[in-house]
């Protein structure tokens, strides 16, 4: 790799801290407010205590959590073996997929909500009112994000040549796609299955406009009647899609280092 | 019960036919292998040749025709139920698998090598036989090209396939690998007996490595026959002028002789029998004279090592190419003049275009 000059190394430097204390301000300012005990500057964690025993908000975040396994599952359930298929066998239809894919991004929110409402006031007839319903929508919302991922790890293996292999070898269709494609393509379908949950977790619009109360609902709400638990849960919740985002690609590192070393 | 002997199977090829679109890949395309042989197709890009091999594999679906192994129609046969042992052009060993998960990995599908311990035994000794039992650990990215396209071969013939097929497998390597890796295939072959089929645009690699070799062209076999007789009588054209180097030279034929730079010569069957022709001469078939009378004149000499490549720049302007002796290469320095004597052997002569 070139060797970096000391000018470059300093604007290196300069450029990370600007948008670290970019990116972190926000976050040190949301822990600074949910400690504040009142207006003589001390510190207490009352409100990060209180977050257990705030109405709603437990059982919100589980509706959340369910939401994002959920919508986890139609990602390795529909769109990974639909777009192993594609590249293997339908090549010609890996455009219109992928615009197909890339919709969701393309059309706002509130239009989104405008069009899907009228099929969840029928999915209420199978479903009741139950927020998990939220799952259908939010599996297509991941759709462009888990498309990218899945489609980066796609390409950067010659899935073609070795599912051709594995089938001179004697494996069938499924044992090719489970044995040989899968696992190369495991990091692709982990950063996408984070991708999801990281969407999930945060998604406000649509589940506040089909008036289902899920976990960022639940802390607007709360927000207006006790700023700082609401802003201790959004923290805790930031926090926990940081952990993930970071700890899952490195797990798969940790997994080439092994291989590495054997 | 032990995986069966590598002796591998006859094929037959009949009558294959393949169009993409406009073209015609396979064009009633036929070849017939013996049990135990090694043919090696040979042609320029977009001849075939990879199509058909693909067909045998099971990779590719065909227009029509029939493909026999042992006298058993497979043309119906998916690929995975085929028994073909294949090597590709690309590496295409298992990334997340080690060298020896790669070769146990077809052994692991069969149930007569279901117990482990038969499987490694009978993987390490096919990692013996490319050279790579000390390897066996490794994963294909700590692998050289080479090295992985041994693993991959290893991988081949753990399943004791009934043909082993190689698509351009030394194509990505440097040029002292691939010869080297071309004589272990050979060695290994002939060891294990494998009917196998080889696919190349090389054709030092198909003449070096084969029983017979077919020339395609168009979808289907301009020529197929023993390296030698493929180089020394080549039935058309298209075969004389991709198979080894030729000048092209104008020339008269009468009655199965050709007249050309003052001798004669006969022409090889397929050839023009009379009439104004182009004659195309192998550096080999002309010894070149000193003659200071002659217009022709030395232009370029290249050492080649124990012979030398000298162009001839003739009277009429035309250049041809002629192969010498090293060591006789100090009587005709560049600008001296020469005179030729050919060999006797015949030429191939084509219609004047």
């Amino acid at each position: 790799m070139k060797k970096l000059t000391g000018v470059a190394r300093i604007w290196r430097v300069v450029i990370l801290l600007i948008v670290g204390f970019y990116l972190l301000l926000p976050l040190f300012s949301m822990a600074e407010f949910s400690t504040r005990a009142g207006a003589d500057g001390g510190r207490t964690l009352d409100s990060w205590a209180a977050i257990p025993t705030a109405p709603d908000l437990l059982a919100s975040i589980l509706v959340s959590v369910q939401l994002a396994l959920l919508a986890v599952l139609g990602i390795l359930v529909l769109l990974v073996p639909t777009m192993i298929w594609v590249h293997l066998r339908l090549p010609l239809m890996r455009r219109p997929l992928e615009v197909i894919c890339m919709l969701p991004i393309a059309i706002p929110a509130i239009v989104l909500v405008v069009g899907i409402a009228p099929i969840y006031r029928w999915l209420s007839q199978f479903f009741g009112s139950s927020p998990l319903s939220l799952a259908f929508v939010y599996t297509i919302l991941t759709f462009p994000y888990a498309y990218r991922a899945i489609d980066t790890s796609l390409r950067s293996v010659d899935v073609n040549t070795l599912a051709e292999a594995a089938r001179t070898l004697g494996a069938s269709w499924p044992k090719t796609i489970m044995g040989i494609i899968i696992p190369n393509i495991r990091n692709g379908i982990l950063g996408a299955c984070v991708i999801s949950i990281a969407l999930v977790l945060g998604e406000f619009t649509i589940a506040s406009l089909l008036n289902y109360e899920t976990m960022q609902v639940v802390i607007n709400l709360l927000g207006k009647r006790e700023g700082q638990i609401s802003v201790a849960v959004s923290l805790a919740a930031l926090i926990f899609a940081f952990v993930l985002l970071i700890a899952i690609p490195t797990s798969g590192k940790k997994q080439e280092v092994a291989q590495d070393g054997a | 019960m032990e995986p069966k002997s590598n002796a591998g199977a006859a094929v037959e090829l009949k009558s294959l036919r393949r169009a993409f679109g406009n073209v015609q890949a396979l064009n009633d395309f036929s070849l017939e292998i013996d049990q135990g042989e090694l043919v090696a197709l040979l042609g320029p890009s977009g001849c075939g040749k990879t199509t058909a091999l693909r067909a045998l594999a099971g990779l590719q679906d065909l227009d029509s025709g029939q493909i026999l192994v042992q006298g058993e129609d497979i043309t119906h046969v998916r690929a995975s139920k085929r028994e073909m042992g294949m090597v590709f052009q690309s590496y295409s060993l298992f990334p997340h698998m080690n060298a020896q998960e790669n070769v146990e990995y077809g052994l692991k599908l069969r149930k007569e090598s279901r117990k482990k311990d038969r499987r490694a035994r009978r993987a390490i000794e096919m990692l013996e036989l490319v050279g790579l039992d000390t390897q066996s650990k490794r994963y294909p990215h700590q692998l050289s090209g080479g090295q992985q396209q041994r693993v991959a071969l290893a991988r081949a013939l753990a399943i004791a396939p009934d043909v082993l097929l190689l698509d351009e497998p030394l194509s990505a390597l440097d040029a002292k690998v691939r010869s080297q890796l071309r004589d272990e295939i050979r060695r290994i072959q002939l060891e294990l007996g494998t009917t196998t089929l080889f696919v190349t645009h090389d054709q030092e690699e198909a003449l070096g490595i084969a029983d017979r070799v077919g020339v395609m062209s168009g979808g289907s076999l301009a020529q197929i026959a023993r390296p030698a007789e493929l180089y020394e009588r080549p039935t058309s054209a298209l075969v004389a002028e991709f198979v080894g180097l030729t000048t092209p030279l104008q020339c008269e034929v009468r009655d199965g002789v050709a007249y050309l730079l003052g001798s004669s010569v006969p022409v090889l069957p397929g050839s023009v029998t009379n009439g104004a022709a182009v004659a195309l001469l192998r550096p080999e078939s002309i010894d070149l004279v000193p003659d200071p009378q002659s217009q022709s004149q030395v232009l370029t000499v290249s050492f080649l090592g124990s012979v030398c490549r000298v162009v001839v720049q003739l009277e009429d302007k035309t250049l041809l190419t002629v192969q010498a002796l090293s060591e006789k290469i100090g009587d005709f320095p560049p600008g001296s003049h020469v005179g030729f004597a050919f060999h006797g052997s015949p030429v191939f002569a084509k219609p004047v275009a």
